[in-house]
């Protein structure tokens, strides 16, 4: 794989896309954890879930939001760690993190599916 | 007459540490117990400083692990059990025993287009900075720095992204962002963003504890974080 | 030469490790969450198979380590958020304080609740 880099205005809208995907993520995060705490309180079974998740499209509109900031917010944290940890840089690389972030998305809508259809 | 056993790092990148035994004495200081040595125990021992007052940032080592400015650095405040373990700076090439080559250090100052740049000539008049303005304090904020290499002899970053600038480098750079004179900026902010730059900072503040003179070029550094990000996108970088 | 412990024994050092760790597991343990949640296509029996079996106890030592993995995240992400979009000179120990007790709270009420 070549050597060719990112041009820096790309880099710094790389930098800006986590940041905000962050800000999403920060709220999405708070209400996932509160909702885990609410519904394991006596125990969690499948009806539970599927019950609040099916045929709910607010429900689902959240989890696919929360699923699109997650895509482009670890690819791009898995750049920095792959580089600096194992001095791997240039185009194999950014192509590597954007088939994670692609497979993730792929990965998670196919989750949102499974629970509201 | 109470003594102090110190570890002394001898030779380049490879070498050992050496033992000696000096004098303590009251109100002593990390550079004055290197002089003792080279000047008493071993002429030899190479070492680097200037001024003795902490203005010229040349006698940087790192000094029981961690990077101090050596003459203003009591042995009281550093000594652990009387003992010291004096080395070189890290993240920088060592030349002999203490003395490391500045030269990537201040190459990136200048990546960084450390140099003011002024759009004035002798003609105009002085320019009038009010010393209350924001951009003023941003800058006096970090304007203090004497280019000692206790912030990237410190600095992760530096060691696992050999192209990153570093926090000295980048710090001068946002200090020039906000000095209302310099015409470079647009320029200076390309130089300063993205993998090489100020957005590979993961905020370790490292430099922030290290810094003998109370910078915290982590702060300048989110500083530039935020203005090269507002021009990448308005398109100008 | 490079750095040692002494160097980065610093709390902002620590608040940065926890946060490239955790960053870097919850990364690893994502696919496996969608994998998990993907077994409703085949009905509520594929995913509740699943259920059954996250009640072993490892199994749910695991889930509470994740679930503090995702409030060190979150609290530890908030906290750079603000040193880098914020003026933050003089609290910047106060946010760290934050984030860790933020992060406690979160796994004890998970654990409190299983």
């Amino acid at each position: 794989m070549g050597d060719e880099r990112l041009s820096v205005r790309t880099q710094v809208l790389l930098w800006t896309a986590q940041r905000a995907s962050a800000v999403v993520l920060a709220v999405c995060v708070v209400v996932h954890l509160v909702t885990i705490i609410y519904a394991i309180r006596n125990g969690i079974t499948a009806a539970e879930i599927l019950g609040r998740t099916r045929g709910s499209y607010a429900w689902a509109g959240f989890y696919a939001l929360f699923v699109a900031a997650v895509a482009v917010h670890a690819p791009i944290g898995l750049r920095s760690v792959l580089a600096e940890t194992l001095n791997w840089r240039g185009a194999g690389l950014d192509l590597t993190v954007l088939a994670m972030g692609l497979a993730l998305a792929l990965l998670g809508f196919r989750a949102v599916y499974a629970v509201f259809a | 007459m109470s003594t102090l056993s110190v570890s002394v790092w001898r030779g380049t990148e490879s070498g050992r540490f050496q033992e000696f035994t000096v004098p303590r004495l009251a109100s002593q200081t990390v550079l004055d117990v290197v002089t003792y040595i080279q000047r008493t125990l071993d002429p030899t021992l190479a070492y680097r400083y200037a001024c003795r007052v902490g203005m010229c940032g040349s006698c940087a080592m790192t000094v029981n692990g961690r990077a101090r400015w050596t003459c203003r650095t009591h042995v009281d405040n550093v000594a652990q059990g009387e003992r010291l373990e004096i080395a070189p700076l890290r993240n920088l090439p060592v030349v002999r025993d203490l003395v490391t080559d500045m030269t990537p250090f201040f190459d990136k100052w200048a990546g960084a287009r450390g140099r003011f740049q002024g759009g004035a000539t002798r003609k105009d008049d002085f320019a009038r900075v009010a010393p209350g303005s924001p951009a003023r304090q941003l800058a006096d904020a970090g304007i203090e720095c004497i280019g000692c290499g206790a912030c990237y002899s410190s600095c992760d970053v530096v060691a696992w992204n050999p192209a990153y600038l570093g926090p000295a480098a980048l710090n001068r750079a946002w200090t020039l962002v906000n000095d209302v004179r310099d015409t470079g900026n647009r320029a200076r902010l390309a130089a300063v963003a993205g993998d090489a730059g100020c957005h590979a900072c993961h905020t370790h503040m490292s430099c922030s504890e290290r810094c003998p003179k109370q910078i915290s070029p982590t702060a300048s550094i989110a500083g530039l974080k935020r203005a090269t990000m507002e021009a990448a996108l308005k398109g100008e970088i | 030469m490079k750095s040692d412990f002494r160097a980065r024994n610093h709390p902002a050092y620590w608040a940065f490790l926890a946060h490239r760790v955790s960053g870097v597991l919850l990364s690893l343990f994502l696919p496996l969450h969608f994998w998990a949640l993907g077994r409703a296509l085949q009905g509520e029996a594929g995913l509740d198979a699943f259920l059954r079996w996250s009640e072993q106890p490892l199994v749910k030592f695991a889930e509470t380590v994740l679930v503090l993995l995702l409030a060190a995240h979150l609290t530890g992400g908030l906290r750079l958020l603000a040193l880098e979009f914020l003026a933050w000179r003089d609290w910047q120990k106060g946010l760290l304080a934050a984030a860790a007790g933020l992060t406690l709270v979160a796994g004890l009420l998970f654990l409190l609740n299983v």
